[in-house]
């Protein structure tokens, strides 16, 4: 089998994030990836609920959109889509909800809104869609995305989603009784908040990464953890399971 | 009373210039042929309200049909960002476009309350998220039990709503499977509805006593409309075009490619057109 790349070290890692008994609110693109790849090899058990009020779903091949049918067909029970928002996501049924982003700050906010000003936008961006209440209503989050400069950013262009605001006690300022973002994995790295700060730090260098390539790829000023570890290399089975589902799932779209 | 009629009287019955019109369908069951018919004949200044605006108002909006968009996320799923959305918010291109942007929770919430006959939707949300400083219609309230500070949204109640479905019987009672999304919801909270449908049947069998049925009285128009939610799909009936998708992303870059797309495609087209796509049991 040949070496795993970068991008398949962060699907990978971020899956083991998972629990067997985690339900976890899946966002579309890389926490699809992800949460499926948990699903199909430590978690066979784990719940994944996408907004189109799928519950339970365990779809073969990857999805492109939150409601594909493939999502439906294989669910425990489909829900009306305020069914999903009232019941389940604000009911506090949600254990983990895994979101990416375009823009994210060092207290693991979000942005998936504009670049530039809300009201004459340099660049406009789908927005927020389920994540406002994603971020506050699950019991924790995991966020996956890739390194850059341009995603990792200093001072958000809008506040599609809240993280850690604007550090320790400001969730619960706002009457926020859930944890927020515990953990972050991208193809550089993981990341976790530090406890005092709420700051985003690294804890983990995937293998070959130095901390100069991630603190050139972060736009704040970066830490990193009193130790800092090596992220564990993908297994064999990991890796397999990894590149069967995206074989599948590029045939199945393209076959459409 | 629903009537069984075709897609350009169900049409010109219920939709008029600057309709406030929400044209429902959580990527499942997208009305695009009767998207097509209230393009052809030539309503304007619009205000459209949708989930998931996606390339069904990417057309209208392309089109300059559309002088305010309700919405809460205007992306093509899966593909990337809704390019004459784009265009219009941040060129005025081809008019410019007033938004009200809310999170999903809130456009559910607020279609449950339009159904539920209420004022407002009261719910847990918004917290922390800059929407609420930008949307003069994102209030809060407190609960009089516990004090809870609780977001608030108007309810929506449309003019017109459209869905597409599975099946009508001939009394126009509709049922839906599936993702049923805000389906029932949107009618239900709407002054006018119209339904088309993959086909209409004299009764719709054994099905579960909890089916997700509307009475043909809560609908004014039904219409059949095989292959109707193409690009977007009819669990049971049709997959959802993925490579459509796709595509759509090349087709919208451009104003002239796009303009000539919707020329040859939807202005010169029929609801016939969509009939190729209905194959009964590919799906």
């Amino acid at each position: 089998m040949s070496e795993p790349t970068l991008s398949e070290i962060m699907t990978v890692t971020a899956a083991r994030a998972l629990k067997n008994t985690d339900v976890c609110f899946v966002g579309i693109g890389l926490p699809s990836e992800a949460c499926n790849l948990a699903r199909l090899t430590h978690a066979p058990d784990i719940t994944l609920i996408y907004e189109s009020g799928t519950i339970g779903t365990k779809p073969r091949v990857l999805p492109l959109s939150i409601g594909d049918g493939e999502l439906c067909e294989t669910a425990t029970t489909t829900v009306s889509v305020p069914e999903m928002f009232r019941y389940w996501l604000q009911g506090g049924r949600i254990t983990v909800g895994f979101l990416s982003a375009a823009q994210l700050d060092r207290f693991g906010n979000i942005n998936t809104t504009v670049i530039g000003d809300y009201h004459n936008p340099k660049v406009r961006l789908p927005g927020g869609g389920g994540a406002p209440e994603i971020a506050t209503s699950c019991g924790e989050i995991f966020i996956t995305l890739k390194h850059s400069s341009r995603a990792f950013v200093d001072k958000l262009d809008f506040f599609t989603s809240i993280g850690h605001g604007d550090g320790p006690g400001h969730r619960a300022r706002l009457g926020i009784t859930t944890k927020g973002p515990t953990r972050l994995v991208t193809d550089l790295c993981v990341m976790q908040p530090n406890p005092d700060t709420c700051e985003f730090e690294v804890t983990s260098l995937h293998p070959g990464v130095s901390r100069q390539q991630v603190t050139e790829a972060t736009g704040w000023p970066l830490k990193f953890a009193n130790q800092v570890t090596e992220t564990a290399a993908p297994s064999d089975v990991e890796l397999d399971a990894l590149r069967a589902l995206k074989q599948r799932t590029a045939e199945a779209h393209e076959g459409a | 009373m629903a009537q069984i009629m075709e897609l350009k009287e169900a049409i010109a019955e219920n939709v008029h210039d600057g309709d406030f019109m929400a044209l429902e369908g959580f990527t499942h069951l997208i009305p695009h042929a009767a998207a097509h018919e209230v393009l052809r004949q030539g309503y304007k200044d619009l205000t459209l309200c949708r989930m998931t605006p996606d390339m069904i108002y990417d057309q209208f909006i392309g089109m300059g049909r559309v002088k305010k968009l309700v919405f809460s996320y205007a992306g093509n799923p899966g593909v990337g960002l809704l390019l004459r959305f784009r265009d219009a918010v941040e060129n005025a291109w081809p008019q410019a476009l007033e938004i009200e942007e809310h999170s999903h929770a809130a456009m559910a919430n607020a279609y449950e309350a339009g159904a539920a006959g209420l004022p407002c939707a009261i719910f847990r949300g918004y917290r922390g998220a800059e929407l609420a400083e930008v949307n003069p219609n994102i209030k809060s309230i407190l609960c009089p039990f516990t004090g809870e500070k609780l977001a608030a949204v108007p309810a929506i109640n449309a003019d017109v709503a459209i869905i597409h479905a599975q099946r009508a019987n001939r009394a126009g009672d509709v049922m839906i499977e599936g993702i049923i999304g805000v389906q029932k919801e949107v009618v239900l909270g709407a002054k006018r509805a119209i339904v088309t449908v993959e086909e209409i049947v004299d009764d719709f069998g054994d099905v579960s006593p909890n089916a997700v049925i509307l009475p043909g009285w809560t609908i004014d128009a039904v219409v059949r409309v095989p292959g109707g939610a193409h690009p977007s799909y009819a669990h049971g009936y049709y997959a959802r075009d993925n490579a459509f998708y796709k595509d759509w992303d090349r087709i919208a870059r451009d104003r002239d490619t796009f303009l000539q797309w919707m020329e040859e495609h939807v202005i010169n087209a029929g609801p016939d057109a969509f009939g190729r796509y209905a194959g009964k049991g590919s799906r």
